[in-house]
């Protein structure tokens, strides 16, 4: 079935059901948001990533309605709610520690929202019912928080937050206090119902791997700054800088100066070596500084010459075995540590590759990206 | 079973002598036949029969409990107010002199705090009686409340408010419907505090009455200087069985909701 891509941010007719417009927030002397514009889309699966302190979770609170803008506006569905108090917005949160009324049943949890609105029995009763139905909770109904287990505990908050059917659900860390596979599987979880439900969803991470598992487009934040905004693919494929590169899984980044620039670029690296070839997507200076960014899974490893682009002589410092995969720390001329990733598809037993041994490594002029200061 | 050495229950026995002897000995006469305080004539509770025949005793029972229940309950709304915005206000210009004048009390000598309230209600010409008790009370007391659940709030966890808020509470529907249920047991330990600090004030009351109110303490000091009778020790026994209940109830509230509260803190620490 052909199926076009969900990609609203590239229509300009689309309006965003979030602006961030120059919104600035400060604590007393302390800067937590500069100046920061933001759209996002109806149905969207957004993340805002970033280190602890970069501003995603002020960036949440305001739209939650718990903190307000210092300058700037916000708008949600073309209406700003600066100075809407959370319990006129229609947002909810799933918050970090779930915030469950310890006091009240499952059931109760759930129907907390709907009781503040709404008067009528059935409705509330018909909705609870598939709340718990949508989380896999009906028979804990009865229960109390402290009753049931961590990851049903995360399932009752996304029930609760998922009850009043908002236009905008904001998950702070939702996973964040879960065992690795029971995360893995509730990422799924959460894709799956965000879907059913069309309800837009802003998330907060500091786990790269959850946003990009989960996220239609994520926001990198350092320090109150938004430095990339885009779908997990271009995140990880053409970073923006250096900080991007670094923050979204492994990289190697080189340091070099761009010669010859043009529609390749030779990148200079280290005294008596060949230039690294590369492909800059803006124009570059000779000599300007540059940094070559490149994953390691994009880096070959191999005994014999091999016939590629750029290949350079090298000596393995050490090997990373893990399992599926094996990382090898090679040492080129000049000491300059590159990583190269190769999958073992052959048993452990044949692998031609060990310590010590003199290699080639190798990659495309397309597989790394070049970067400006 | 674990033994003590001589010289462990030595002072263990002393020491516990030392406290409740004299309340022993209290309650034990108040089952005596006899008149006389300190002569023995054999088992009786004709002295519990009297007291609840003697109006005097009895009025005093009334006014007692009406100042304790009156005194206690203003002192925990208040007390609670206080604590819940000197704990929610977070830092504010004068925050340590606001939170020292709520437990200043504690530590004031009480002959001090009724003579100042006796000086403010002939000041301002309020007629001494029942009502000026109870305000008396109320002011000491309320920061014995506002101790016990600023230090509950304190461990509270706020996204449970602002989770409430999320929902379409209303501030005061947020603390209605989620704070206090969860802190309850902390205010309700708070009031049975006041409750029993009010019961058996003797200074305070003395200063603030008038003649048309006389609470139980006052009516027991004032009858012990004509002489101890049987009916004196029955009337205290029945107050330190009534302070012991609650102060104990207190206790064992304030236990439990620790107990709780620690449960709630491990389950969102724990992922299964």
């Amino acid at each position: 079935m052909a199926q076009t891509a969900f990609a609203p941010w590239t229509d300009p007719d689309q309006k965003p059901i979030i602006e961030f417009r120059n919104v600035t927030k400060s604590f007393g002397d302390f800067t937590a948001i500069h100046d920061l514009s933001l759209n996002i889309y109806e149905r969207e699966f957004f993340a805002l990533l970033g280190p602890s302190g970069c501003g995603k979770t002020t960036m949440m609170r305001m739209l939650a309605g718990f903190e307000t803008a210092t300058s700037g506006h916000i708008f949600l569905s073309g209406k700003d709610i600066g100075h809407v108090p959370p319990n006129q917005r229609p947002v909810n949160m799933m918050f970090q520690s779930y915030a469950l009324f310890p006091h009240l049943s499952i059931w109760d949890n759930i129907a907390f929202g709907l009781k503040r609105e709404s008067k009528d029995k059935n409705f509330i009763g018909d909705r609870v019912e598939e709340m718990l139905r949508l989380t896999r909770l009906t028979k804990f109904a009865k229960r109390k928080p402290h009753q049931i287990s961590g990851g049903q505990r995360q399932r009752v908050a996304l029930a609760r937050s998922l009850a009043k059917a908002p236009k905008l659900l904001l998950l702070d860390e939702p996973l964040g206090a879960l065992d690795r596979k029971l995360r893995e599987q509730t990422q799924f979880e959460l894709m799956d119902i965000q879907e059913k439900t069309g309800t837009t969803f802003v998330i907060v991470t500091h786990d790269q791997e959850e946003a990009m598992t989960v996220a239609s487009r994520i926001a990198v934040m350092d320090e109150g700054n938004l430095v990339q905004v885009a779908t997990p693919a271009q995140i990880y494929e053409a970073p923006n800088s250096v900080y991007v590169a670094d923050f979204i899984g492994d990289v190697n980044i080189i340091e070099g100066r761009a010669t010859q620039p043009g529609e390749k670029t030779g990148i200079a690296w280290a005294e008596g070596q060949p230039p690294i070839l590369a492909t800059p997507t803006k124009s570059l200076q000779a000599g300007q500084a540059v940094h070559f960014a490149i994953r390691p899974e994009k880096v070959t490893i191999d005994v014999e010459k091999p016939d590629r682009p750029n290949t350079f002589r090298g000596k393995v410092i050490d090997i990373a075995y893990l399992g599926n995969i094996s990382t090898y720390h090679v040492e080129l001329a000049g000491g300059q540590m590159i990583k190269a990733q190769m999958v073992n598809a052959r048993r452990l037993a044949n692998r031609p590759i060990t310590w010590e041994d003199e290699v080639w490594v190798g990659f495309t002029d397309t597989a790394g990206v070049v970067l400006e200061e | 079973m674990r033994r003590f050495s001589w010289f462990n229950t030595v002072s263990l026995t002393l020491g516990f002598a030392f406290l409740y002897l004299p309340m022993v000995l209290l309650v034990f006469y108040s089952f005596n036949e006899s008149r006389l305080v300190t002569v023995w004539a054999g088992f009786s509770t004709k002295w519990y029969g009297e007291l609840l025949r003697d109006e005097a005793f009895l009025d005093a029972a009334w006014v007692t409990v009406k100042v304790a229940v009156f005194s206690s309950t203003l002192a925990t709304i208040l007390g609670t107010m206080a604590a819940y915005v000197l704990v929610r206000a977070g830092r504010f210009h004068g925050r340590t002199l606001f939170s020292g004048m709520i437990y200043a009390p504690l530590v004031m000598p009480e002959v001090i705090t009724g003579l100042s309230l006796l000086l403010l209600f002939i000041g301002i010409n309020l007629d001494r009686g029942v009502f000026t008790i109870v305000l008396a009370h109320t002011t000491f007391s309320m920061c014995y409340v506002s101790v016990v659940v600023s230090s509950r709030l304190t461990t509270f966890d706020r996204s449970l408010e602002e989770a409430a808020l999320d929902l379409g509470c209303s501030p005061f529907e947020a603390f209605r419907l989620v704070t206090l249920p969860i802190i309850a047991p902390a205010v309700i330990s708070g009031w049975l505090l006041a409750f029993t600090l009010s019961l058996d004030d003797l200074v305070i009351a003395s200063f603030t009455t008038g003649p048309s109110a006389t609470t139980l303490p006052i009516k027991i000091f004032s009858a012990v200087r004509l002489g101890v009778s049987p009916q004196i020790n029955a009337l205290s026994t029945i107050m330190i069985a009534i302070v012991t209940v609650g102060v104990i109830t207190a206790s064992i509230l304030s236990k439990r909701a620790a107990v709780a509260q620690r449960r709630d803190e491990q389950a969102a620490i724990r992922a299964e």
